[in-house]
């Protein structure tokens, strides 16, 4: 994914330029969070599901050693080859082996947040492998040459009037078709062609069981199947986290999935491939980037539990208004926030500070992950590690000065009170980004503490 | 050290007391599915359901409901449609990529979210529901679950080497959210319940 040295606030004031798009993006996000209710609340079960799904994911992260041995036991056993990477760079080594092993060039891949978090498109391309992302949104971010900008939903961020220019450059469509029917229509025959010639198809993994050595990978479109029964060789590229310990276990997460997702009851193929067909290869690549370490930090580890649904970013206020891009990360939004500073503190600071910690993320979290107070704690992290921006570390010392002060805090009050009265312009100019896309309401004419004393009698 | 040892010793190092793992029966229903909740659920999304009373009423339908297609193939036993196509043994999965209408059996269905469950033994080549144009399911009324906790119930000790829930036609919302049906496989799922 494209690097970037902007923060997440610079990122999103360059997306607020545009106040129609957030409008939209806006309101579109949240009504796939009213979708998502809609379909949840269908199901008296809801909460004990969500309570179940998150007691097995802490059993799977507390013993996942074990899970891991299991599940390569039998996916061995199965037929499958379990190959286990320590790092992105050993992840792409893997999958470009696979490749020259028997020359091959060009790969199908359907969607996989793995693969944008070790840069494997980037990579293979600098090793002259052409690689075609199958998911329709993906593809469309793929040639406009962006990263995806939500987990669920990738290009999310893109208007169909921008979709149509990307078709006419690339796919041949007449000039100025916007409509999504004729767009989807063009996508399907293009890519049709390639699930048909490609060898290789790469997917991701959404579930993967210990018990049986079985991957589950789910989809509306179809693409991970038409890529990878077209295939002769099928890689199935997971995180370690992504293990659960029996098959029994699916019937809990698969509840959840799509319905926190986009309030559908289940995707339209949930696919389980345990044993390759005659002839075929599948290969699975178990990857830690990191995670083992993420383990061990008892603060943190509960976001390991992600089932990557993305009903966090769709009810998130802030992830609505400021756009996937502004998260500098191939996973956006609160849990990629969490998430974020396990591989790069320094790089990703700015991240758990992009929230008004509501806990609305929290809420809604199928296997209830304590999002918003993770994003509270790495602040604290963060701080503490001296990478606050210097701006916001002034800010909380003056706060520091002034709240730890009776005096100051009464007479602060008061100035400030009157400037809001007779010098607005004082505070309410460019020079303070609180009033970026937004006003204060007037201040009030005592503080409380001055009412009370007048009313108290 | 190879990167697996690495991993699991990394892993290992980073284990803490973490719960049980809970039960999960309680979580299933007593009774079956009812074919009225099917319905409803795989209309709401995109599917089409007709309810038979023997196998023969199919091929009628079909010739009803898909009058303009040539290449059908069908995999369901105790069904003959006049002009489907016998299956080489070892054909090439690219050359089904015309094929219009494919009618495959399945196993069960779910009431909650209107999957049907099918299964590799009776997909050969596998990619057939995905590449067909249009695709029907059989399923027998009598083989319908409440929700998903029952069919993986059902489905404990199968030992397929690939099956697959599928929930109405392929879609797509990738564009504004637009919905649009027949992304990259089927444009229309059918559902013949024989009662």
């Amino acid at each position: 994914m494209e690097k970037t040295s902007q923060d997440h606030s610079e990122l999103a004031a360059n997306f607020n330029k545009d106040e129609e798009r957030v409008d939209w993006h806006d309101e579109t996000l949240w009504w796939i969070r009213q979708k998502r209710d809609k379909n949840v609340h269908q199901l008296p079960e809801w909460e004990t599901l969500r309570e179940v799904a998150s007691q097995i994911k802490n059993n799977v992260l507390s013993r996942l050693h074990i899970y891991l041995k299991q599940f390569e036991k039998n996916a061995t056993y199965n037929g499958m080859i379990v190959h286990w990477a320590a790092d992105a760079a050993e992840h792409n080594q893997i999958v470009l082996d696979l490749l020259q092993g028997r020359g091959v060039d060009r790969m199908v891949k359907s969607k996989s947040m793995l693969t944008e978090e070790c840069g494997l498109n980037e990579f293979l391309a600098e090793h002259g492998v052409e690689v075609v992302d199958s998911d329709l949104g993906e593809r469309i971010v793929q040639l406009a040459k962006e990263p995806p900008s939500h987990i669920v939903l990738p290009c999310i961020h893109k208007k169909k009037e921008e979709i149509g220019e990307l078709f006419y450059k690339y796919l041949g469509t007449p000039a100025g078709v916007s409509d999504p029917q004729i767009l989807t229509e063009t996508a399907r025959q293009h890519l049709r062609e390639i699930f048909l010639t490609r060898k290789v198809a790469l997917t991701g993994v959404n579930f993967a069981v210990a018990e049986t050595g079985e991957f589950v990978v789910c989809t509306n479109e179809g693409n991970a199947d038409m890529g990878a029964h077209l295939a002769d060789i099928h890689i199935a590229s997971m995180g370690i986290e992504k293990l659960i310990p029996e098959k029994k276990h699916l019937g809990v997460f698969l509840r959840l999935l799509t319905r926190s997702a986009t309030g559908q009851p289940i995707t339209t193929y949930s696919s389980h491939f345990k044993r390759p067909s005659l002839g075929k290869e599948i290969h699975v690549i178990l990857v830690d980037n990191g995670r083992s370490i993420h383990l061990g930090k008892p603060d943190f580890r509960e976001s390991l539990k992600c089932i990557r649904c993305g009903a966090c970013m769709n009810t998130c206020p802030v992830y609505r208004r400021s756009g996937g891009h502004s998260y500098h990360n191939a996973v956006a939004g609160p849990i990629g926030s969490i998430l974020a500073p396990n591989f790069d503190m320094e790089k990703n600071a700015d991240l758990p500070f992009a929230s008004t910690l509501c806990g609305s993320c929290s809420n809604v979290c199928p296997v209830k992950i304590n999002i918003h107070e993770q994003l509270y704690k790495w602040r604290q992290v963060i701080v503490q590690a001296g990478l606050a921006p210097v701006a916001k570390k002034a800010g909380m010392q003056v706060m520091t000065a002034v709240l730890s002060s009776p005096g100051l805090y009464n007479s602060a009050g008061k100035v400030g009170r009157w400037v809001f009265k007779y010098a607005p312009f004082a505070v309410n100019n460019q020079l303070n980004p609180w009033y970026k896309q937004r006003d204060l309401p007037s201040a009030p004419k005592q503080s409380f503490k001055e009412w009370y004393l007048t009313n108290k009698a | 050290m190879s990167s697996r040892e690495k991993i699991l010793n990394a892993v290992r190092a980073n284990q803490f007391n973490g719960p049980a793992l809970p039960d999960i029966e309680f979580l299933e229903r007593k009774g079956k599915g009812t074919p009225e909740k099917f319905k409803t659920v795989l209309s709401s999304i995109g599917g089409e359901v007709f309810y038979i009373n023997s196998l023969d009423e199919v091929s009628r339908i079909v010739a009803r409901q898909f009058s303009a297609i040539s290449r059908i193939v069908n995999l369901v036993p105790g069904i003959q449609i006049p002009t489907q196509e016998t299956l080489l043994e070892n054909i090439d999965p690219a050359q089904l990529h015309s094929v219009d209408l494919a009618l495959i059996p399945a196993h069960f269905a779910v009431a909650e979210n209107g999957a049907v469950w099918v299964t590799a033994e009776d997909l050969s080549p596998r990619v057939i529901p995905f590449i067909c144009e249009h695709l029907a399911i059989v399923i027998n009324s009598g083989h319908i679950v409440p929700t998903m906790h029952e069919a993986y119930q059902l489905i404990a000790n199968y030992n397929y080497g690939y099956s697959v829930f599928i929930a109405g036609p392929s879609k797509t919302a990738d564009i504004e959210q637009s919905l649009v049906i027949g992304a990259h496989g089927p444009r229309s799922l059918t559902v013949f319940i024989k009662v």
